[in-house]
């Protein structure tokens, strides 16, 4: 396909490709980028929220011409029942600060946007070209990839394989092991297009202002999963994940659960009249720090998502991808520094490097957090019921006192969960955050 | 009163088409190279039998002879049918060539 043999090979341009695509070519590496559609950003979907930090450590003036569609200056944290939510919101006019923190995004247009400055670095982007296998020396050390395309084989020094949740080219090269549906999420998502105005109007916002809700509670129907609400400029990004395993237990459908969520009388006034124009669904790595695949070898490295760099939890993904892109682009680029090949040996610096990032700090923090999650499902159900029956006996003025009230809500907790199971949950749940 | 009884039962959504939500979304569909394919089996798997409602594109459906069908010209390429069916290797699933499939204008 190409016959000079390049510095590095990045498999995918998503934004942990594009990260280390684009770090490796501003210090002056030859780099090849392999992207299967057609253009980058036409596979690839997310919520979608951009953490600028993550960005900002890579392209620092990336504000001046990315396509941002609002800054993020509420989050809302619904508990929901199938009538009602108990949501605790934060907002802060400090968020409408001249460098926001963070950022709605639509990541077919976001793509695009550092596909085009990775370009512009002088990395040689080729589209629409699947790479199928990897290609390794009689030691096994990797050296390059076969494609699709006719001839298609590239040469490089080390292989950077960014190539998302359904990293086929890593598994089928006994790199990493193939999912499990315990631990990977399916989300589906819609795009509702509305005026902006109306927009604005309905979550209060003016200007660039955004407004973002994360969702759990019976939407997800006694499953693991959460859904979500974005803001962007002039549309609203609205989607549904749960575990693989629970969904294929459950019975239900995807875009039925979206459907029910829709409905929900505390969102469906927020769609009214809205028109959906793209209906995707995508994988989510939700198995943290225990899923976590090896990060390198002989000639090869691995970033986001492929990597399960992903923080469920707090909904972090594209940050930790970004991250680990741009570090293990300069560990490519330390090592060429010091005239040194990309063995295993010498790779094991991008591990180090990471470990020293919030992406593994953070990552280990949570390790026992996915599993919980997945065995405790009253959490998804139970509690968000007991919590807005709650809410209602307290607020609703009825003639009943106070303290009858107290004794009530105590009583039902009780009854909903037991005394032992409230102790234990809260226990567990201690011992799982630490 | 509060309602704690009734814990865990919420109420099913009316039947909803996916293929409504599928003809927003634009395809280039690599004609007569599907690029994920059934094995011949005479009874599905538990797994496989699921994915006639967990496709999030209705891929997935079951004929007259009790087998599972696939075709997979609206596939959004998660991968849910891959990951699930990994243990008993009934989907042979690739993806499709380079520049067919879905292509997401938002995404």
């Amino acid at each position: 396909m190409i016959e000079e043999k390049f510095d590095a090979i990045v498999v995918g341009a998503g934004p942990s490709g594009n990260a280390a695509a684009y770090t490796m070519a501003k210090e002056g590496l030859k780099v090849l980028q392999l992207e299967r559609g057609e253009y980058p950003g036409s596979k690839n979907v997310q919520g979608a929220i951009l953490y600028a930090d993550a960005l900002e450590k890579i392209i620092p003036d990336f504000r001046e011409d990315a396509p941002l569609e609002r800054h993020v200056i509420e989050q809302r944290l619904w508990t929901m029942d199938d009538t009602s939510y108990v949501g605790m919101h934060y907002r802060s006019d400090d968020f409408n600060e001249e460098r926001p923190n963070r950022y709605t995004i639509i990541r077919a247009q976001f793509d695009k946007w550092f596909s085009g400055k990775v370009r512009e670095a002088g990395v040689v982007l080729l589209c629409e070209t699947t790479v199928t296998e990897l290609l390794r020396d009689t030691q096994g050390r990797v050296i390059g990839v076969r494609t699709d395309r006719e001839g298609g084989t590239a040469f490089a020094d080390v292989v950077i394989l960014g190539e998302g949740v359904n990293g086929l080219v890593g598994q089928r090269s006994g790199l990493r092991p193939e999912l499990k549906p315990e631990t990977v999420a399916l989300a589906v998502k819609e795009m509702h297009f509305l005026p902006r105005e109306v927009i604005e109007s309905r979550f209060n916002l003016k200007g660039n202002e955004g407004a973002v809700i994360e969702a759990m509670g019976t939407i997800t129907d006694g499953m693991t999963g959460t859904g979500f609400i974005y803001t962007n400029q002039e549309s609203i990004s609205i989607g549904i994940g749960c575990i693989v395993s629970d969904f294929a237990e459950s019975g239900r459908t995807p875009y039925g659960l979206l459907e029910a969520f829709k409905r929900h009388p505390s969102v469906r006034p927020l769609l009214e009249g809205s028109e959906c124009k793209e209906y995707a669904a995508h994988l989510i790595p939700e198995g943290g720090y225990n899923a976590m695949p090896e990060l390198f070898g002989d000639g090869w490295i691995v970033v986001g998502d492929a990597g399960q760099f992903v923080n469920a939890v707090h909904r972090e993904g594209s940050n930790l991808a970004m991250t680990t892109g741009r570090v293990a682009g300069e560990t490519v680029v330390w090592l060429k520094r010091r005239r040194e090949v990309a063995s295993k040996a010498n790779l094991a610096e991008y591990q180090r490097r990471l470990e020293a990032t919030f992406v593994m700090k953070d990552l280990k923090k949570y390790r026992r957090i996915p599993d919980f999650l997945h065995r405790n499902k009253q959490f998804f159900g139970v509690y968000p019921k007991l919590l807005s029956a709650a809410a209602q006996t307290w607020f609703r003025v009825d003639g009943v006192d106070k303290r009858a009230k107290e004794k009530q809500i105590f009583q039902s907790f009780r009854e909903g969960r037991t005394l032992p199971g409230l102790i234990g949950d809260a226990l567990k749940l201690a011992r799982s955050w630490r | 009163m509060m309602n704690t009884t009734e814990v865990g039962a919420a109420p099913k959504a009316p039947p909803v088409k996916v293929e409504e939500r599928l003809f927003q979304n634009r395809y280039l569909v690599d004609a007569g190279r599907p690029h994920i394919k059934i094995k011949p089996h005479a009874e599905p798997s538990k797994a496989l039998m699921a994915l006639t409602h967990l496709c999030p594109a209705g891929c997935y459906s079951l004929n007259d002879k009790g087998q599972v069908e696939a075709v997979v010209d609206g596939c959004v390429e998660c991968g849910t049918c891959r990951v699930l069916t990994a243990k008993t290797g009934e989907v042979e699933w690739n993806y499709p060539r380079g520049g067919f499939g879905v292509l997401f204008k938002f995404g």
